[in-house]
């Protein structure tokens, strides 16, 4: 029975969620648009009797997380955009020593010192891997402060499932709103046995050692070993491809349009789609929740019904999801793009006239 | 009485023994070569050796055991 | 006869990949045979950091945990955050430390992290084959400093321990060498006095080793360290610049006094 109902902000909720998933780890860095998380963890996480650091820098937070995790412990950071450029190299560290570790971007519009508004310019970098060599993190995309909850709690265990790290990929609407969220009495926290973590093994009873030394690393100078490891992370991602792909998607049995969008771009789309169903136009949706693993199968699936006639992908970039939806697509049916930029947000009358020109079939 | 014995294929060949050696009694062998291709250390006149463990503590490669 | 020296069980006893010489073995040694000899190899958590010793993760035989280039310090906070009552350290070299984990280091000294940092002086970049360091002497000849370094160019070495030793949260700084067996022995115990500053939670406590890099100095290990004696110390003064006044009885005693705490918490 969920408990009452609390209006609270996206931000804020993001650290309540990772202190219910049993993280007693935060090193963070100021940064607009997600500094409340660290406020809030600042003050809670030290009432609590966790471990608080303003980190010198967004690279000095994400190899603490690097050192919590490589303790055996749950940890989380959060940043916005330019500070998450920051943590590329210790993202890359984490992925190749296979820590568990949650990281959350609350995306603000870019390149460079860009602004402080919404956007979701930080896709590609997220989901293609912003940092060197070959390796994935699970990329999870909420759309609303419930969803910051719970979908912050899950990537605590899937990170520990895996052995990965996840990213919340959020924005500067999300973080900054406030809607009511239903809090559980109970946390579906999962605990994962770590024999490979660093924490000082100590001494059994005849005072000897109570295993080898373990050690947590990325690097392997001999390539065949590299290569075994590569190909190891390459299985796991396979895995968490074929298990962890979440989406939401609605209308499309009869949907003459579906609209491809993640997080507030999503939220927009559904207003539009009541529209245009008032209007006699079908349009459909598929949402992707995890960006990594996209849901490349049902996104083909639906190119592939004969009531579809398009895509409508709506983003805050100038076209990056795009690049996913066609590859799942695979020229089956056009895509079409409707994108905002510098922290702008689209209004459900341009979205609209896009998807009255693609049914009349004009120029779009 | 005292006594240093080498793990040999662990010597480099740095030399920095022979000189931490109060007696002066350790000096690369120039007759052999060890598995890493150096001339290991050797000890000329194991008599003299007082075990005051010097040439182990300036060892960087852990080669000597000494024993008295 | 017994044995009175041996090789200690704080190394794995993988052999050193170190260049004939390096005096990063005598450092690794004095490292593993204290937390032997302090009982703390159990409960010690290591962080490597990169350059020639990035491979130590494999040598010390406590749990050891390999950082970027140049945080060692930020990572060795996430973990002793958490692991409050067992020992961390980082080894690092002066590229690492002195200058792209210049950051990391200053703060968690200023933080007072109750974590010991070895730092390995020797003038250069040793791994990618002797370039500049922060620590380079003027005049010094290396693969970035071609003419010999220069100050109107290339700036000043940087005295890390004396820049340490201004932060309060610094609780112990001193600065040693292996030249002699006398400074060996000397250096051991400034390794041994850092622990014993963390175990008695006091804060930051640094040493830093001038040592010697045959290779990149194109000197053989001897030369070497007459190299050092005669144009290291004068820039780099050896001695203890923070916490000198704490003797090992004073710090045994808070210790003591701590684990009683501890017993009746």
């Amino acid at each position: 029975m969920a408990q009452k109902r609390v209006l609270m902000k996206g931000n804020e909720v993001i650290a309540e969620a990772a202190i219910r998933a049993g993280c007693r780890n935060y090193f963070g860095y100021p940064i607009t648009p997600q500094t409340e998380v660290m406020h809030y963890m600042a003050k809670k996480m030290v009432q609590i009797g966790g471990n608080f650091v303003q980190a010198e820098s967004e690279v000095a937070a994400i190899n603490m997380v690097y050192g919590a995790a490589s303790a055996g412990f749950r940890v989380m950071t959060s940043s916005s955009s330019p500070g998450i450029s920051l943590k590329q190299e210790g993202i890359s560290y984490i992925a190749g020593a296979e820590l568990p570790a949650v990281v959350v971007n609350i995306v603000r519009a870019g390149p460079g010192l860009g602004g402080i508004l919404p956007a979701q310019g930080d896709y590609f970098q997220a989901t293609k891997g912003g940092g060197h060599g070959d390796y994935r993190n699970i990329v999870i995309a909420p759309a609303s402060v419930q969803e910051l909850y719970e979908l912050t709690v899950e990537a605590f265990n899937l990170a520990d499932k895996y052995r990965n790290l996840v990213m919340i990929l959020g924005d500067g609407t999300l973080g900054q709103m406030m809607e009511p969220v239903a809090f559980r009495d109970e946390e579906p926290v999962e605990t994962y046995d770590k024999p490979w973590a660093c924490n000082g093994r100590g001494y059994n009873a005849d005072g000897k050692l109570t295993r080898e030394h373990n050690t947590v690393t990325s690097i392997y100078i001999d390539p065949d070993v590299l290569e075994v490891k590569n190909r190891e992370l390459q299985d796991k991602y396979e895995i968490i491809k074929k298990n962890e792909v979440r989406y939401e998607a609605f209308g499309l049995e009869d949907a003459e349009i579906v609209i491809t969008a993640f997080s507030t771009c999503s939220r927009i789309s559904k207003n539009v789609i009541r529209q245009a169903a008032e209007m006699g136009i079908k349009v459909g949706m598929i949402r992707p929740i995890t960006l990594w693993p996209f849901p490349e199968d049902i996104i083909r699936e639906t190119a592939a019904r004969s009531n579809v006639k398009a895509f409508l992908d709506v983003e805050l970039n100038a076209g990056q999801m795009i690049e996913d939806v066609k590859l799942a697509v695979n020229g089956q049916k056009p895509v079409y793009f409707h994108g905002r930029l510098g922290g702008n947000l689209p209004t459900q009358k341009e979205i609209l006239d896009k998807i009255v020109a693609i049914h009349e079939g004009g120029k779009v | 009485m005292a006594q240093v014995t080498f793990n040999e294929d662990l010597c480099k060949g740095c030399g920095l023994c022979v000189n931490a050696c109060p007696k002066g009694i350790l000096q690369l062998d120039k007759e052999r070569l060890n598995t890493k291709g150096y001339h290991p250390i050797s000890c000329t006149d194991q008599s003299q050796c007082i075990g005051c463990t010097q040439c182990a503590l300036t060892c960087p490669d852990c080669v000597i055991t000494v024993e008295r | 006869m017994a044995i009175v020296f041996e090789k200690t069980e704080g190394l794995t006893g993988k052999p050193f990949h170190y260049c004939p010489g390096c005096t990063h073995g005598i450092v690794h040694r004095m490292i593993a045979e204290s937390m032997v000899e302090m009982g703390i190899l159990g409960s010690t958590v290591g962080v490597a950091s990169v350059g020639c010793s990035y491979n130590s993760y494999e040598y010390f035989n406590c749990d050891m945990v390999q950082a970027a280039h140049g945080r060692a310090p930020a990572v060795a906070t996430g973990i002793k955050r958490n692991l409050k009552d067992k020992m961390v350290f980082t080894y690092q070299g002066d590229g690492d430390l002195a200058s792209i984990g210049c950051a990391e280091i200053i703060h968690a000294a200023a933080r007072g992290e109750k974590i010991c940092v070895f730092f390995i002086n020797n003038a250069v970049y040793g791994m990618t084959s002797g370039q500049m360091a922060p620590t380079t002497l003027l005049g010094q000849v290396t693969t970035t400093s071609p003419f010999g370094r220069d100050a109107s160019y290339q700036g000043y070495p940087i005295n890390v321990a004396e820049l340490l030793s201004n932060l309060t949260g610094a609780a112990y700084v001193e600065r040693v060498t292996m030249t002699d067996t006398k400074n060996i022995v000397n250096a051991k115990k400034a390794i041994q006095k850092a622990f014993k500053v963390q175990e008695a939670g006091l804060g930051f406590a640094f040493v830093e080793f001038l040592s010697t890099c045959p290779t990149n100095w194109g000197k053989a290990p001897l030369d070497a360290m007459e190299w050092l004696k005669e144009k290291m110390l004068p820039q780099y003064p050896l001695g203890c610049f923070k916490g000198g006044d704490l003797t090992v009885a004073q710090l045994d005693e808070i210790i003591a006094s701590k684990k009683a705490e501890e017993v009746k918490a």
